[in-house]
């Protein structure tokens, strides 16, 4: 042969500098912790003198993200079995609503149980057409999502439903446990568990694999239609809970609560790192997705934006950390 | 040598993926007008080199020359400008769209205005298959045509894109056997044409059909370039897997049979669908069966209905003498049946997934404490299952996706096996598995059966069948219409001819 060997290989195994390490290492999975704390800091000096920094407002930010959080993490479920659940806003509602005339009629616990019923009976027409009719949950929940809101606004002629009943708002959102507001512990415990059963169980694992690839999974023995079943029940039932947090923190049941909720749901699922595409989700990754939405909207309030700039902003961010999020 | 003859010539080429070394130092050129199979060990690096080839990596090391003149493949679009042709394994077209609208994706010629010719590029279409002297009709939908025709219809998209080297990568792994031959036809002609093919296959004997000269990468090395003229099968294999294996496709009786008592299945009148009708057969504890038969006459089907992914219109499934309603996949798993599918990629592995996760996954049963998987338990256990089938891989928290195709395999059968079946399906096992794998598949199923259990094997290779097989049954049409003792099988030949229905 020739003797024009021009480039000798490269010995692979001689120490790696610093740049192969940092370039090999999978920071786009971090991307959004990395996010959160770049928006924290840029706000905590620029908003320095807003208050940004107040343990009130601090708090407040938790309270205010804390039903996205909790729809979210059902919505992780949902994203990662490779469906979706557009519904999710109008059951709040419908459950806040439907929890506030039961309460008034019958008492706390019948309230309760009612905003339950709310999501048990939506989540699982939900997840019995898409598994047993294979209709695509897009198209499903879709329908829903308007179905849901109608039922609200036509039982109760769209007036609100006020709640008069303490103990309801002291549980669902308005107060305290302890030093610690009451929202804040809702997120937390939906969180923790949510991560638990994702990661640690059976059912978290089957979940994952029938969003990775439905056929290997169901070629394992894994009952995909009985997943799909079980994940859209979930995020029904989480949904109709949020829609009692808004009932306990407005003191009030109405319609409207929660609507939109499905797409900021959706955005803090994706910020957090699940894919879209089914086989991956992260619940802690959705809890600062979350938090991270509820951030920018604090911090844009307090930079004096009006409403139409901060929708515009808070677009562009998102958008733009999904970007830096993609596999390549 | 003359340089000026090859039409393409890799030189010294290194790859690493994450600090592991793939490729080392490896050289590789291909004449114009010569098939040059590339062959190796599963993860030995042909598909990697491939891919470099084709613009999808970029080597860390060495250089690429296109008929003699270096040139830089950065990206797939450059492989093609250079007359580099891919017929992809998993194959790259639009199943909605028709076979002259693939062909020309993205290349339309266009008419007036600079709207799209469909009737130019149906004609084009029509040319590039009258070159190949095969029949397609251009204006018809791919979804609707099979396998072999998908492939035709791949190589006819490089054609036309004046490709001078195809590239194909098992390419008869998903034909039946007479599509093969018609495909080897078809690269005979090609070869006349003065047009170049690299070949990767596992099956030797498609390599002395069609080869003029051959490549040999083992770890990620060069071993040997040769004509096949100069190199004997034997030599191949033991380049190919390191030792010398020897009868690894010969029958060996093995009397474990138990013909006393109940069979450990016994199927009576199955009927499921178009592709099973009037199945009956027994398989008794440490008996392999071997399912024989052409593509379509229903010995998937047959597999599928038993694993309960395919309903059961009528008919009766006995395990142990007890009837049995194998009805999801579930139930057959809870009743000791395994089956290993006949696509690894779409039905036996979730790809983006862990090697480990993929394991665990019909085991997440017995790493369970309490409600909660065991994470210690689970690496302990993907770890045995990786050691005890020998599966090559660096990371087993990495996607299964990045293991090569044998290896992959390998993955499926591990992750059944530590299930602990008493039957055992296996559907076409040694689909893509490289020869050493091959014969350690075989003496696997031959142990199974030793200790008891009880193994269907599917497969389209004979040699392989009459290896393991103690009793064939030949199917078509979905009806079994032989039932063969081993010992009255003489030969290949006997067994093609039952299998045509002679
Ligand atoms: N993108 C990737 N990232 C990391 N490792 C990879 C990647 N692609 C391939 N490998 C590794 O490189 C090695 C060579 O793989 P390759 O697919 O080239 O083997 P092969 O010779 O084609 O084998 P087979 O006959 O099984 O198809 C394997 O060990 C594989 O795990
Ligand atoms: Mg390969």
């Amino acid at each position: 042969m020739s003797n024009a060997k021009t480039l000798a290989p490269r010995d692979t195994a001689a120490p790696r500098n610093f740049g192969t390490i940092l370039k090999e290492l999978d920071w786009r999975r971090y991307v959004i912790y990395i996010g959160f704390v770049v928006v924290f800091l840029f706000f905590a000096v620029l908003l320095r003198d807003q208050g940004f920094l107040s343990p009130n407002n601090l708090l407040n930010i938790f309270r205010q993200t804390a039903t996205i959080t909790v729809i979210a993490v059902g919505m992780t479920y949902v994203i990662a079995c490779a469906e979706i659940d557009l519904s999710v806003g109008s059951v709040a509602g419908l459950s806040s609503v439907c929890t506030a005339m039961a309460l008034s009629q019958w008492g706390l616990v019948p309230g309760i149980l009612a905003g339950l019923a709310v999501g048990l009976v939506v989540g699982s027409i939900n997840g019995a057409l898409v598994s047993l009719l294979g209709i695509p949950s897009f198209l499903v929940t879709l329908g829903m999502l308007g179905i849901a809101v109608g039922v609200a606004q036509w039982i109760t002629a769209s007036a609100p439903q006020p709640i008069l009943n303490d103990t309801f708002n002291t549980l669902f959102g308005s107060g305290n446990f302890g030093p610690v507001p009451g929202l804040v512990v809702w997120s937390a415990i939906f969180v923790a568990i949510g991560a638990v059963v994702l990661n640690r169980t059976r059912f978290g694992r089957q979940v994952l694999a029938t969003g990775g690839n439905r056929n290997a999974a169901e070629f394992t023995g894994i009952n995909t239609k009985r997943i799909k079943f079980q994940v859209l029940l979930i995020s029904g039932m989480v949904a109709s809970v949020a829609g009692m947090l808004y009932a306990g923190r407005l003191q009030s049941g109405r319609f409207q609560w929660g609507s939109g909720d499905e797409l900021s749901a959706i955005a803090a699922v994706i910020l957090g790192g699940t894919s879209l595409f089914g086989g991956f989700g992260s619940i802690i990754g959705t809890l600062f997705g979350a938090l991270l939405i509820g951030l920018i909207n604090n911090g844009l309030i307090l930079a004096g934006l009006d409403s139409s700039q901060q929708q515009v902003v808070r677009g562009a961010i998102i958008i733009l950390a999904v970007a830096l999020a993609r596999k390549k | 040598m003359n340089t000026a003859d090859n039409v393409v010539e890799m030189r010294s080429i290194s790859k690493s993926f994450n600090g592991v070394p793939v490729l080392k130092d490896v050289s590789f050129d291909v004449r114009k007008g010569e098939v040059h199979a590339l062959a190796g060990g599963n993860g030995a690096g042909k598909s990697t080199l491939m891919k470099i080839l084709q613009g999808v990596y970029q080597a860390d090391a060495g250089e690429i020359l296109i008929g003699g003149k270096p040139t830089a493949i950065n990206s797939i679009q450059d492989a093609k400008a250079a007359g580099i042709g891919m017929v992809f394994q998993e194959f790259s077209l639009v199943p909605s769209l028709t076979v002259a609208q693939n062909i020309f994706l993205a290349a339309e010629p266009l008419g007036t205005g600079g709207l799209i010719d469909d009737r130019a590029s149906v004609r084009r279409a029509r040319e590039v298959f009258s070159e190949m002297e095969v029949d397609v009709d251009p204006r018809a939908g791919v979804a609707r045509l099979g396998t072999a025709y998908w492939q035709l219809t791949e190589i006819a998209k490089a054609l036309a894109q004046n490709a001078q080297v195809l590239i194909m990568d098992e390419p008869t792994a998903s034909l039946a056997r007479h599509e093969s031959e018609a495909l080897f036809e078809l690269i005979d002609r090609l070869k006349q044409r003065g047009i170049s093919i690299i070949y990767i296959s596992h099956r030797m004997d498609e390599v002395y059909r069609l080869a003029d000269r051959i490549t040999i990468l083992r770890d990620g090395r060069h071993l040997l370039t040769a004509p096949l003229t100069d190199v004997t099968p034997e030599q191949i294999v033991e380049g190919i897997v390191g030792k010398k294996i020897e009868g690894q496709l010969s029958y060996r009786a093995r009397d474990h049979v138990a013909h006393e008592g109940a069979p450990l299945l016994e199927v009576r009148g199955l009927n499921s669908g178009q592709r099973v009708r009037d199945v009956s057969f027994v398989l008794r504890p440490g008996e392999i069966l071997g399912l024989a038969g052409l593509m379509g006459s229903g010995r998937t089907e047959l597999a599928r209905a038993l694993f309960g992914i395919d309903k059961v219109d009528s008919g009766e499934v006995l395990l142990r003498g007890q009837k049995v309603n194998l009805g999801s996949p579930q139930q057959a798993i809870n009743a000791g049946v395994a089956l290993i599918p006949e696509d690894r990629r779409a039905q036996g592995l979730v790809l983006e997934h862990s090697v480990q996760d993929n394991l665990l996954l019909p085991l997440l049963g017995q790493i369970q404490r309490g409600p909660l998987l065991d994470g210690a338990k689970g690496k302990e256990l993907s770890a045995s299952l990786i050691k005890r089938f020998a599966v090559k891989v660096a990371h087993p928290h990495r996607p299964v996706r990045l293991l090569s195709g044998g290896n992959q395999q390998k993955v499926v059968i591990a992750k059944w096996l530590g299930t602990d079946p008493d039957i055992l399906i296996l559907d076409e096992p040694t689909a893509g598995v490289d020869i050493g794998t091959k014969s350690e598949i075989l003496d696997m199923i031959r142990e199974l059966a030793s200790a008891g259990k009880g193994v269907i094997v599917i497969s389209s290779e004979y040699p392989e069948l009459l290896a393991v097989s103690d009793r064939v049954l030949v199917l078509k049409g979905g009806s079994i219409i032989r039932d063969i003792p081993r010992s009255e099988i003489a030969d290949e030949e006997y067994l093609q001819l039952a299998v045509q229905g002679v």
